[in-house]
């Protein structure tokens, strides 16, 4: 039976919500087109509790690859292990995350398998039985239609980050979990020296239903501390626009927009934004928009739901407490 | 109108980004603090801009003149006191380019053209302005050189200046004739007085300047006594033309500013560009930038052909770019309502500075004066 | 030293972007830039090249439109480029710009390549990856630092939340994420200058390409169609005293938008 792989995201023991968008849209193509779903999990140590979720997701089967060799990301030693277990399975789509390690390793495999790729998908739409995909290149003011010109092939796509909806979980389901053990992951040329995570204790940017997102206008890395308030009060994560970033007041894995993350939050807050291009294409699928800019020309005003023409520091701080308010 | 060459593109595709990401940011703050925006001037240095329509042989790059005014243009749009950096520079070192001695040439050219001194053109006194037949600032021949003495007033950039381009009345047999010397500003008997406050063009400092009896050397002289007229208008010339390139940029930038908030601007249910008042404004303010861009490359066309007519079409393009330039900002300002009479937008600043251009470099009514002339000479005479 | 930079000319993203009658994007018109991620490329090469020696040169599959890119990566300072025009070549297609790129560099021996990790237009992120694996030499894609230590790169990729150090033998193929060098702007002299760098212009028999392998018929993905995305609407500005539309705002966050 033809199969639709995903490949995971996993780090330190967890699966990321990314992937269960993936896991859900994968169910669905699989569904209407009479496959199976199976995920395939790198890593070290891969505890099978962490794997449980994705049965309820939409995964048949759960292929795992434990070896020290995958504890950190090189593309070297996954694309190896992953192009074992391609010539060994036959899966007939792969769906990546579009994240920094999924956009980096699926052209790779494409090259080595010969096969088709399609990056940074919004949405898969039924033509006639037979997958279109749909991306949204320019800066997002386009959507592009494409397919693969032989749906028997092996077919590569990377979906973008919150495009697709989590399925409802269905604790009723399971999956087979298959533990795999390559051959070997050839000669890896990439030899990690060092991993540097910035910590940040509040929700990640891309899961978060919140953010409060600082720009040119909070002037400084202290600045971004009366948006912390603000995002306290909210339980929401803190993201930055690429000026911000460029000035060091914030590190670059908060960056939002076109170069830094794509998000899709129920409420996004823009303070001292002025909502380039760039940055719409990195919040513009936001739910709801607030802007606060003293520029009343400032470009985020024209796709904010609600603005409000005036100093953030004056703003954001009379903000907190209404939110705070409404919690009351 | 003129085509840029493929490199000319690149300097103003250059320019047009120095614009986007460094001036854009500076510009309500240069107009705010009245203070000459050193950090900005060093930036046109380090990028050659001064060097653009300057001789390669002292280190400049030769370029059209065409380019160097569509780069003050852009500058313009952005702040037209940076612009006027350019147009400074040009007028101030246009004598030694034209007139000078190549001694003299590559003893000025070459810092003038790394940003490493600046000059200004001292001509305009108290009771002088267009008539350079009139100044009464003297320099008297010594031995080995000359003593100046006089006042000058609207000096543009004095008191930031390292040289002065001063024209003096040479006393020769009891007859006065005009002549252009090199002074160094930073003579001690150069006496150089506060800036004005001025309605606009904040950060482009206007000084008057007091010369105490300032001795200079024979060498100071550029070209001969009694071609200081003739230095002067070569000058005055390619400073109108920066002049007229200053306003343009003033023309669209109100136009870009209008355009976009008749758009963004709601009233009645429409945007407020959809009012055939306000789009017929716009339309005008294309017109004029049109127009304006059109008659600054004839000027320059007549200038660099040295065109027996230059004065005349240096004239018209210098005219029309201003009052083009007036117009386009008034209509800003109405464009956008009460938020233009206001400092949140840039338009107020856009009415003040224009303002200038219709004065600067000769009023607009002499410059008529000289079209009117020559229209006489051509029809009535 | 020597090292290559795949340069792209692309449609600038701030621009208003349109479809013609036929439903295909206008470029025809529109301002076109060097591609800003292969702009980073290029200028961590010069800066590599200024610090060590060497020479940078840029490698473009595309046609005449795209010399103006390659002129502005001279005006940076690369030394020279090699642009592959061929009307045979489908420029669509990233495997086939890869093809071509991979038997280009295989001719050129660079110690380092170079180019953005994506386009800011297409942005199909897949070219420079599939160059790499088809000669087989290693690769960091997603670099924001590049340090060199003798004859092996030190390299930052950048994770989802953070950056890994990994440290890559040369010769080797790295591509640029935002962050890895702010690009210059060209001064008036190196843009005069650039204008005497040679562009080497080569078709498809020069690098000994069958056309078969980089035309329509090699495509894996056909493009169906383009639509202009929906606009989203602005909404409104709530005035009033600054506390005054705080409350409103908050109270309408709630109420209308429901989304506190």
């Amino acid at each position: 039976m033809a199969t639709i792989w995903v490949f995971a995201e996993y780090k330190d023991g967890v699966i990321g919500k990314v992937t269960f968008e993936a896991v859900s849209e994968a169910r669905r193509l699989a569904d209407a087109q009479g496959k199976t779903v199976s995920v395939v999990v790198f890593g070290s140590n891969v505890d099978d509790a962490a794997l449980a979720p994705l049965a309820q997701y939409g995964a048949d089967q759960v292929i795992v690859v434990d070896d020290p060799a995958l504890a950190e990301y090189t593309v070297d030693a996954y694309a190896a292990a992953l192009d074992g277990l391609i010539e060994a399975h036959h899966p007939d789509t792969i769906m990546f995350v579009a994240s920094s390690t999924g956009q980096d390793i699926a052209p790779v495999v494409a090259q080595h398998q010969n096969a088709g790729l399609i990056s940074e998908i919004v949405a898969i739409e039924d033509e006639g039985g037979q997958p279109v995909y749909v991306r949204a290149p320019y800066s997002g003011k386009i959507l592009e239609k494409c397919a693969f010109t032989n749906n028997d092939d092996l077919n590569i796509v990377t979906l973008r980050p919150k495009a697709f909806t989590i399925a409802e979980p269905n604790t009723s389901r399971t999956a087979t979990i298959v533990r795999e053990a390559p051959a070997g992951f050839g000669n890896i040329r990439q030899i990690v020296k060092d991993v540097l995570r910035v910590a940040s204790d509040r929700v990640d940017l891309r899961d978060a239903e919140f953010i409060v997102s600082g720009g040119r206008g909070v002037k400084g890395p202290e600045g971004f501390q009366v948006l912390e308030q603000l995002a306290d009060e909210l339980g929401a994560a803190v993201g930055a626009s690429r000026v911000a970033v460029e000035q060091g007041w914030i590190d670059k894995q908060f960056q939002v927009g076109q170069t830094g993350k794509i998000v899709a939050p129920q409420l996004y807050i823009a303070c001292g934004i002025s909502g380039s291009i760039q940055h719409q294409a990195g919040m513009g699928q936001s739910q709801c928009i607030v802007a606060i800019n003293n520029d009343p020309e400032a470009d985020i005003f024209r796709i904010a739901d609600y603005g409000i023409v005036a100093d953030l520091f004056e703003v954001v701080p009379l903000m907190t407490e209404e939110v705070k308010k409404l919690k009351a | 109108m003129y085509e840029l060459q493929e490199e000319e593109r690149m300097i103003l595709s250059m320019v047009d980004s120095v614009c986007t990401d460094i001036i854009a940011d500076r510009a309500a703050e240069i107009d705010e603090q009245d203070e000459f925006p050193q950090d900005i001037y060093d930036v046109l240095a380090e990028q050659g801009l001064f060097g653009l329509a300057m001789p390669e042989e002292q280190g400049g790059f030769a370029v059209s003149v065409n380019c160097w005014a569509q780069c003050v243009a852009r500058l313009a749009e952005e702040s037209p006191a940076v612009a006027l950096m350019l147009f400074v520079a040009a007028i101030g070192a246009d004598a030694i380019m034209t007139y000078g001695t190549d001694e003299q040439k590559n003893t000025y050219l070459p810092e003038i053209i790394a940003g490493e001194k600046k000059i200004s053109f001292a001509m305009t006194e108290p009771n002088a302005g267009s008539d350079v037949w009139s100044l009464t600032t003297s320099a008297k021949p010594t031995e080995n050189g000359y003593v100046i003495s006089g006042n000058k007033m609207f000096i543009s950039n004095a008191e930031v200046a390292d040289l002065f381009c001063v024209f003096a009345q040479v006393d020769v047999d009891g007859e006065r004739k005009p002549a252009a010397f090199i002074v160094d500003a930073h003579d001690e008997r150069v006496v150089i007085s506060a800036h004005e406050q001025k309605l606009g063009l904040h950060g482009s400092p206007t000084c008057p300047i007091f010369f105490d009896k300032v001795e200079v050397a024979s060498d100071a002289l550029i070209g001969e006594v009694g071609q200081g007229a003739q230095i002067a208008f070569h000058a005055l010339n390619r400073g109108r033309i920066a002049l007229a390139a200053t306003a343009l940029g003033i023309t669209r930038a109100s136009l870009k500013a209008s355009a976009t908030y008749a758009e963004g601007r709601k009233q009645f249910g429409q945007p407020v560009f959809d009012f055939e008042a306000v789009s017929f404004m716009l339309a005008d303010m294309r017109i004029a930038a049109t127009a304006s861009h059109g008659l600054i490359d004839d000027a320059i066309d007549a200038f660099v052909n040295d065109a027996r007519d230059v004065k005349e079409r240096v004239a018209a393009a210098k005219v029309f770019c201003s009052d083009a330039a007036q117009q386009a900002a008034t209509n800003a300002v109405q464009i956008h309502g009460g938020y233009g009479f206001c400092k949140e937008y840039p338009v107020e600043r856009y009415y003040r500075d224009a303002k200038a251009f219709t004065i600067l470099g000769g009023t607009n009514q002499i410059q008529r004066r000289i079209i009117a002339d020559e229209v006489r000479k051509q029809f009535a005479l | 030293m020597k090292i290559a930079v795949c340069v792209k000319q692309t449609i600038d993203t701030e621009a208003v972007i349109t479809l013609d009658a036929d439903g295909q994007v206008v470029t025809d018109g529109a301002a076109l830039i060097i591609d800003p991620y292969a702009e980073f490329a290029v200028e961590k090469a010069v800066q590599l090249k200024e610090a060590n020696g060497g020479e940078v040169v840029v490698v473009t599959v595309g046609t005449q439109d795209d010399v103006p890119a390659i002129r502005h990566a001279l005006s940076m300072g690369a030394d020279r480029a090699i642009l592959i025009e061929d009307a045979n070549i489908d420029t669509t297609n990233p495997l086939a710009k890869a093809r071509i790129l991979a038997a280009v560099l295989e001719a050129e021996q660079p110690d380092i390549i170079m180019g953005g990790y994506k386009s800011g237009d297409t942005g199909q992120a897949q070219t420079l990856p599939r160059v790499a694996a088809i000669m087989g030499i290693p690769q960091v894609g997603w670099i924001t630092g590049l340090e060199l230590e003798g004859e092996t790169a030190l390299v930052d990729h950048e994770l989802d939340d953070g950056v890994e150090r990994v440290s890559v033998a040369l010769p080797a193929l790295f591509t640029a994420q935002q962050g890895l060098a702010e690009p210059r702007y060209p001064t008036v002299r190196d843009i005069m200058q650039s204008k005497k760098k040679p562009i080497d212009t080569k078709d498809l028999a020069a690098i000994g390409i069958d056309p078969s392998l980089v035309g329509p018929a090699a495509a894996q993905v056909v493009v169906k169609s383009y639509a202009l995305k929906p606009e989203r609407e602005g909404g409104r500005i709530v005035e009033g005293d600054v506390p005054d539309a705080v409350a409103e705002t908050a109270g309408l966050l709630a109420s209308e938008a429901k989304v506190l």
